[in-house]
């Protein structure tokens, strides 16, 4: 008797773990690919249908990024601490549900393969000594310091910026220096982005968006 | 912490806030040294040379490579590191950094007495201490290109500085005695808002492809009882001027000695001098109430159950 109700519990805690993930990641593929009818388009239409970005309008790739980086991102735009006129009304269009359910897809797509950049940055160049050494004369670590080597990604909180469109990367140092965007912990990207000169954010979103990531798998 | 250590903490904290002894020296874990000339007040920070000024050729050849174990040391000195960190964690900018015990603070004081040894210490053989203590490894000898390559990669950094002399921005820049003794369960309030988003809630860092961005601060991976950090008064220095990165001086006094003691109230590996006997050992070398080796806090002796 004891063992049969130890059962029953057993199976509808599997089910109640398993059922919201299957349901999320069909309503997540629908989002993608058709939006949710309630004002948010499909994520692909600038996101990629593989979740790979489009490099030349700055649309940065979302497949293989943290789950929970994600979905914080989300938050914010819809809360307004990172300011983005396309990306705001779309996460406010999404229910906090269906922005969780997003963020898990496509932190599960793999990487798409990415072609190699036609000329190789410079490994002594302006942009990789940022990205690798930092300026510390005026407190700037090294970007690799806290988004790992070659800037592969570390956790929720130090996403990706290998491979990311030059563009994309950019606009968000601009927006770090600018106030636009203020949904880093710790304020650290406020304060070390004002260090930062219009060359410097030039050449280590170059650099950052040359640098390669695994294919096939999500970020470490 | 019981209350009457904590009163002898306290005292303590009055009584080295009042010896102006400045900077601090992290490895060490005697007390810090009598400088042999006189600190240099109001002179502006020596500036290392530019390391593309590094020259060409086989001396060049040596200073690049100290840089690149001192920066990478798990990678380029595997036979004497033997936890997850790297000499670069403790001094930040390749060892360039002011405020951050950068290597041309620490050469021009060499050779030195230190108490830790009892004996005159050369640069060589305090670098020796790094990594026996704060690298929890073995000493690579004199000779060994380990050694030769960091000294020469200190020389080069040093090059115009004055001998004997404490240089401004040497060391860890003194954080003044507290207003209330340090407090694990405040350290730890400060360790989570601030702290874990790097270190991990479980302090223990993060890695990516199987090394460490963030290092650990405690555990099997950490640095051990002999090192120097595991003094509160050092790791309140390097934290209040160098944490979170980029953010030096962020954290309040009371915050920065809050979180120290509670980064130093865990367990990490032994000290490796220790012979068997925990009390012993803490009173041959660490008779210091900058030291929770050898005394309970929350319930547990720190040091007899060191991580392995």
């Amino acid at each position: 008797m004891r063992g049969k109700w130890m059962a029953w519990v057993a199976g509808g805690t599997l089910l109640a773990a398993t059922w919201p993930v299957l349901a999320g990641s069909t309503g997540a593929r629908a989002l993608a690919s058709e939006g949710n009818g309630r004002g948010a388009p499909p994520c692909q239409s600038c996101h990629g249908a593989d979740g790979g970005g489009q490099e030349a309008a700055g649309f940065p790739r979302l497949a293989g990024l943290d789950a929970g980086y994600l979905a914080k991102q989300l938050a914010d735009y819809a809360a307004g601490t990172r300011a983005n006129a396309v990306m705001q009304p779309i996460a406010r269009a999404l229910s906090a549900d269906e922005r969780q359910a997003a963020a898990a897809y496509y932190s599960r797509l793999p990487v798409p393969m990415a072609p190699l950049p036609a000329r190789p940055e410079a490994t002594d160049g302006a942009g990789a000594t940022l990205a690798t050494r930092g300026r510390w004369s005026d407190r700037v670590p090294a970007c690799e310091q806290c988004h790992g080597p070659g800037g592969v990604g570390v956790g929720a909180h130090f996403p990706p910026l290998a491979g990311q469109p030059a563009a994309y990367i950019a606009a968000q140092l601009k927006a770090w220096q600018q106030g636009t965007r203020r949904n880093d912990p710790l304020e650290l990207m406020q304060h070390l982005s004002r260090a930062l000169g219009a060359e410097d954010i030039e050449a280590v979103s170059r650099w950052f968006a040359a640098q390669p990531l695994p294919n096939g798998r999500s970020t470490p | 912490m019981n209350v009457r250590l904590s009163a002898v903490v306290l005292a303590t904290f009055v009584l080295a806030a009042c010896t102006g002894r400045t900077p601090i020296d992290a490895h060490a874990t005697d007390a810090a040294p009598t400088p042999p000339a006189a600190a240099a007040q109001g002179t502006p920070a020596f500036a290392p040379p530019a390391e593309a000024a590094i020259p060409a050729g086989p001396y060049g050849d040596v200073v690049r490579l100290g840089r690149e174990i001192f920066r990478h040391t798990r990678q380029n000195a595997p036979a004497y590191v033997g936890n997850g960190l790297n000499c670069v964690n403790c001094h930040l900018d390749a060892g360039r950094l002011a405020d951050s015990s950068p290597l041309w603070g620490a050469y021009g004081m060499y050779p030195q007495y230190r108490k830790k040894n009892g004996h005159v210490n050369s640069y060589g053989e305090r670098l020796q201490g790094c990594f026996m203590y704060s690298m929890n490894g073995k000493a690579p000898p004199l000779d060994d290109k380990v050694i030769v390559a960091l000294e020469t990669y200190s020389y080069w950094m040093a090059q115009g500085a004055p001998l004997g002399v404490k240089l401004p921005g040497a060391g860890y820049p003194k954080v003044p005695a507290p207003a209330k003794a340090p407090d694990y369960a405040r350290g730890q309030a400060v360790f989570a808002r601030d702290c874990a988003l790097c270190h991990g809630a479980d302090g223990q860092g993060q890695k990516v492809a199987g090394d460490y961005v963030f290092p650990p601060l405690w555990g099997p991976d950490s640095f051990n009882w002999g090192a120097g950090m595991h003094e509160l008064d050092k790791a309140a220095a390097f934290i209040k001027a160098n944490m979170p990165l980029g953010r030096g001086g962020m954290l309040n006094d009371q915050d920065a000695w809050d979180v120290a003691m509670f980064m130093d109230a865990h367990e990490r590996p032994q000290d490796p001098r220790y012979g068997g006997d925990l009390a012993a050992t803490r009173k041959a070398y660490h008779d210091t109430p900058m030291s929770l080796y050898g005394r309970r806090v929350n319930g547990r002796l720190l040091g007899s159950e060191p991580a392995r």
